[in-house]
């Protein structure tokens, strides 16, 4: 399903891109002239874009405009669906993420996401956050203890859990599930997280939680994030991009986006008007 | 430009702006019968300013009441954003000339018996009608969103520098040949330093226009960027 690039070959096209998809900063995954259709009908158009690393890029666009579909083959999660069809590329660490010698798996490690709703397993909190060292094979209870107390803290919901670890995690708030699932997908040490509208289920004060959770995950992380709140987006991300029926229309500064957005698409769109 | 989605809010929008362009209206309006006062010596009127300028500080509370309830509800962005911040600045520039035109009328009352000859007020009159056209202008760039009316009145703010530092000169004069009129010519002096700071006002009006429209500050500029 992918085109056979050389790995790394193209990082530099996506400067070329007319929406001005380049923020001039380090990237972490680099998009090049990214198509993807579901059967006859084409999701995305000719993306490019660069997601600087240790910044938050945020993905807005209404409905269907392919925001959480490009998201998903940032970590080949599109694999999962059948008559997908990508042409183009998506560089990370020096390979197209479709190049044959890529293992999904270990892509999948390293490039951990996070969805709409907190999906915890059926198990107890402190065995979600060791789920996945325990799936690489790890066996030490000391090391897996210290990892998930550091995942929790880093995830801000230590403090809360720290006595009932052995509970269930179902039992916990949607807040704090949502909390709980961004540790599972920290323990594991990634490079890139993918939030898609990962506070939208949230009250307002847990999504203020997790907002305030994405802008210390940043230190350490790359992260892209979906959202349909727009004042999120202005909130807790580096740069923005906006979509518009599979096309990116518009890519540059938050600040400049939500302040003087340079296309009457985006604007349209942010203020609120009928497009 | 489109319309919002939520109708209220274009709605909300154009309430301020059409509450804006009232203040003013009633901004001009002041800063000409100030002006009139002061050179046809008409108490009545002079007064009349000074009780009018209590409405516009009125004006300047409900509209900034106004600009921060759409702060608060609606969270504005890109050009609706730029419009609100400009709004709000322009209110105080409006007050200001407000305040200006009460300073011009003050002055009318103290040169109510002047012994000015009329020859010596052409100089405040052309700067008034220099200034009234600046207002005026800068008012009309902002109900229209004119970038290149409001650019004029930017320039026009240098004429009135240099008719106001004239109009300076020439009372300097006249103090020194008549002393005993030295205070006549301070008031004309400072009325007309009131007209020249209403001048900067309208630019100031302007630029915001320039910001609403190009999302630039040009404030300060050393040169305007196109």
């Amino acid at each position: 399903m992918s085109q056979a690039d050389t790995p790394g070959s193209s990082a530099s096209s996506a400067t070329d891109n007319e929406a001005g998809a380049s923020t001039g900063l380090e990237t972490s995954l680099e998009v090049n002239n990214l198509s993807l259709h579901y059967g006859d009908k084409q999701a995305l158009i000719d993306i490019n874009l660069g997601i600087a690393t240790k910044k938050v890029t945020a993905f807005i666009g209404p409905s269907g405009c392919g925001k959480s579909t490009l998201l998903r083959c940032f970590n080949r999660m599109n694999d999962l669906i059948d008559d997908v069809t990508i042409t183009g590329s998506i560089n990370f660490q020096g390979y197209d993420i479709h190049d044959t010698r890529v293992d999904v798996a270990d892509l999948r490690r390293k490039i951990g996401m996070v969805f709409q709703r907190p999906n915890p397993f059926p198990k107890s909190i402190y065995e979600n956050v060791a789920y996945g060292l325990r799936i690489q094979g790890e066996k030490s209870k000391a090391i897996i203890d210290e990892r998930v107390e550091w995942a929790l803290k880093s995830a801000a919901l230590w403090d809360e859990v720290k006595d009932r670890l052995k509970d269930s995690a179902l039992g916990l708030s949607g807040g704090q599930q949502q909390r709980l699932v961004i540790a599972r997908a920290i323990a594991i040490k990634p490079t890139v997280l993918l939030l898609d509208e990962p506070a939208s289920a949230l009250d307002p004060i847990s999504t203020l939680k997790i907002e305030e959770l994405i802008h210390q995950l940043k230190d350490d992380y790359t992260i892209a994030i979906v959202t349909h709140n727009m004042q999120q987006a202005a909130r807790v991300s580096d740069y923005t991009a906006f979509l518009y029926i599979g096309e990116m229309v518009e890519f540059g500064e938050t600040d400049t986006i939500f302040r003087n957005p340079k296309s009457k698409q985006t604007e349209d769109y942010i203020t609120g008007r009928y497009g | 430009m489109h319309k919002h989605i939520s109708e209220q809010y274009d709605n909300d929008l154009q309430t301020i702006r059409d509450l804006l362009m009232e203040m003013g209206g009633l901004v001009e309006t002041q800063v000409n019968d100030a002006c009139t006062a002061l050179v046809n010596h008409d108490v009545e009127l002079a007064e009349q300013v000074r009780e009018v300028e209590s409405r516009l500080n009125q004006f300047e509370v409900e509209l900034d009441d106004q600009c921060v309830s759409i702060i608060a509800k609606r969270q504005p962005t890109a050009g609706d954003l730029r419009t609100v911040v400009s709004v709000m600045k322009v209110i105080t520039d409006l007050e200001r000339i407000g305040d200006e035109a009460d300073r011009i009328a003050k002055m009318a009352i103290d040169l109510l018996d002047a012994d000015i000859l009329d020859d010596h007020y052409s100089g405040f009159k052309a700067i008034h009608s220099g200034v009234i056209k600046m207002l005026k202008r800068a008012l009309d760039a902002f109900a229209r969103l004119d970038v290149e009316n409001a650019l004029r009145v930017i320039e026009d703010d240098h004429d009135i520098d240099t008719a106001y530092k004239k109009l300076v000169r020439n009372c300097i004069k006249q103090m020194e040949n008549n002393p005993d009129k030295v205070e006549d010519y301070v008031s004309l002096i400072w009325a007309s330093r009131a007209l020249e700071r209403i001048g900067d006002h309208a630019k100031n009006i302007s630029e915001y226009v320039i910001y609403q429209v190009k999302g630039q500050d040009v404030r300060h500029a050393s040169s305007l960027d196109n």
